[in-house]
């Protein structure tokens, strides 16, 4: 089976400055793949770069097996789906024309019935269907993230890139959206996700990619890669790495000191 | 989403208030001729004739070179006008983008009176036309590359650079009335103002032949300004060819208000009225907001020219006076209102 992305030796420059260096990564179909790394480490532009929004400044993308720059725009939208951080809709759609929009790539292919059937699994897998009939531009931000992953979802690529889907959401959300991407690998798609919780990567993640400065530092299972000493080398903070868990995921807490010392 | 019962009780409405509003305005004025003389003559002059046929070769030719071609061009720009706001604010993404209030109006009417000044206007109408036109693109293209930041509409700088053009495009105007003889200055005082007094149908039919299709571009394109919402970058995650469309926007834009503005001046207002009471009343899918905004701009200036006409006997307000007039407390309004909901603009 083709590779969903080859990456080979890439660099990326925003404003003058390389803010991705030298990165080598696969990402396979049923896999979920999670980007790690500080702020500021180049995730958003990494996966900015798979999703062709930003231009690559030497190096190679490979998207199932065609060079990034091959792929019209039509055939690129039926191929991989985007959730991105922040999403404002400008006019008050309601959420249901919004999921709606994910059909677009597939306008004049799909029969109508395959449309109401991507809309209606899209809705039941995020738990939306309250929202349906209230206008986007009114949800809390939680909502509006979890209605455009709904859109995301109603696309049915085989290629699916979150940009932190999880940072507005709730416990039971947070766990819920990783969940969705767990049965999208669990189909045989590729998933890419930028997260902030270390904890959450390893229970849902099969890989994690920790990126740092620009570069990929570790590539490898959580457990490979989620060590006390790689955590607070890239991180600088000293962390504690827990491995014998109740529900047998590995757990990533900083150390916290007593907060009266006043030190780390 | 709004049922399809209620979207088309609605623009069934704004139809009835267009006839109604023509049967009136062709009717009325210093010469009262009766809603049967109208049927009458408008059924000669598609080549039935019947016994409503004015009898008075008076009558006959006031409605025919008089008062048919004011109406046609009065509803030939409401709904350019109502268009030309609704796509604008698609791809401003931002209800407060209309051609009159952030310059491409005032733009294309420049375009215009260096068109009269220096005798463009002897090659016709179509040298008006043109002219104001590249006006109305040069202001739209000047707002567009100055409010858009990083694929967001900075609303502050999208008005302020709306009151530069306005003054610029003002002064210009000022300007070339000043190097002008008489005849010209009469007719750049009219613009600054407004009015569908004197249109004739010669010139009906450069608007019709300019803004018909114009309007019909607008809706092929409805669904992709209902993508554009979501966002440039989200929007073109989905398929969308931005640039593209961002580009024949800019024109259909300038097409559709340089072409109403050559004819009829500057008319504000009617671009956010309407498109804004359509997305109340029918939510903010494109394909019906354009629809019924072309209907519902029709209807809007039909009534306003006959209002501009009649209000005060034995004088013609100009109609952009009377439009202003109702779309500068609607504006404040609608500033008002955001600025309670979202707190304002940053």
């Amino acid at each position: 089976m083709t590779l969903a992305y080859e990456i080979r030796n890439l660099t990326c420059r925003l404003g003058g400055r390389e803010i991705v260096r030298d990165v080598d990564l696969d990402v396979r179909h049923g896999e979920v793949l999670a980007l790690v790394g500080p702020n500021g480490a180049g995730k958003s532009t990494l996966l900015g770069a798979m999703t062709g929004d930003v231009p690559i400044d030497r190096g190679s993308i490979r998207l199932g097996g065609r060079d990034l720059a091959e792929w019209s725009s039509r055939d690129l939208a039926r191929k991989r789906a985007v959730l991105m951080q922040a999403n404002q809709v400008s006019f008050p759609f309601t959420v249901r024309e919004v999921v709606e929009m994910g059909r677009n790539p597939w306008s004049g292919r799909a029969t109508a019935e395959e449309d109401e059937r991507a809309i209606a699994a899209a809705i039941e897998r995020t738990d939306i269907a309250h929202l349906l009939d209230r206008p986007f531009t009114a949800l809390s931000g939680g909502e509006k993230a979890r209605a455009s992953l709904a859109r995301v979802l109603a696309q049915e690529t085989d290629v699916v890139l979150l940009d932190e889907p999880t940072a507005a959401l709730d416990l039971r959300h947070q766990e819920e959206v990783m969940l969705v991407a767990r049965s999208l690998a669990a189909e045989g798609r590729a998933v890419v996700v930028v997260l902030h919780d270390l904890s959450l990567a390893a229970a849902r993640a099969d890989r994690i990619a920790i990126v740092e400065r620009g570069r990929i530092v570790s590539v490898g299972s959580p457990a490979e890669v989620l060590t006390a000493e790689r955590v607070e080398s890239v991180y600088g903070i000293a962390a504690h790495v827990l491995t014998d868990t109740p529900d047998g995921h590995l757990i990533v807490v900083p150390h916290r000191g007593r907060s009266d010392t006043a030190s780390l | 989403m709004v049922s399809a019962g209620r979207r088309t009780l609605v623009i069934a409405g704004f139809a009835v208030l267009l006839v109604v509003g023509t049967f009136v305005s062709a009717s009325v004025g210093q010469l009262d001729v009766g809603p049967r003389a109208v049927m009458g003559a408008m059924l000669h002059g598609v080549g039935i004739d019947t016994s409503w046929r004015p009898d008075d070769a008076i009558v006959e030719q006031t409605l025919l070179q008089i008062r048919f071609p004011r109406v046609m061009m009065s509803i030939l720009v409401g709904a350019t006008l109502a268009v030309a706001g609704a796509v604008m604010q698609a791809i401003f993404g931002n209800p407060l983008a209309e051609p009159g209030v952030v310059g491409v109006s005032s733009g294309a009417a420049l375009g215009a009176a260096v068109a009269i000044a220096f005798g463009v206007a002897s090659l016709g109408g179509w040298g008006i036309a043109a002219l104001a036109f590249l006006g109305g693109f040069g202001a739209t293209v000047l707002v567009y590359v100055t409010a858009r930041v990083g694929g967001r509409t900075e609303v502050v700088t999208l008005l302020l650079t709306g009151i530069a053009v306005n003054a610029f495009a003002g002064a210009g105007l000022a300007l070339v009335m000043f190097a002008a003889d008489t005849g010209s200055r009469e007719q750049i005082v009219f613009w600054q103002l407004g009015s569908m007094n004197g249109s004739r149908w010669s010139e009906v039919g450069t608007v019709a032949a300019v803004g018909l299709p114009a309007c019909a571009a607008a809706l092929a394109l409805a669904r992709r300004y209902d993508l554009l919402s979501l966002g440039e970058r989200t929007a073109a995650h989905l398929g969308l060819k931005v640039e593209q469309l961002r580009i024949g926007s800019i024109c259909l834009v300038a097409l559709l208000t340089g072409v109403g503005v050559a004819f009829a001046g500057i008319i504000m207002f009617v671009g956010l009225v309407v498109p804004h009471l359509v997305r109340m009343l029918l939510g903010p899918a494109h394909r019906v907001l354009l629809a019924a905004s072309m209907v519902g701009g029709a209807a809007l200036l039909v009534w306003a020219d006959l209002f501009a006409r009649t209000m005060m006997s034995g004088s013609d307000m100009p109609i952009g006076l009377l439009t202003s007039l109702i779309g500068g407390p609607f504006f404040f309004y609608l500033v008002r209102r955001t600025r309670s909901r979202a707190g304002g603009w940053a």
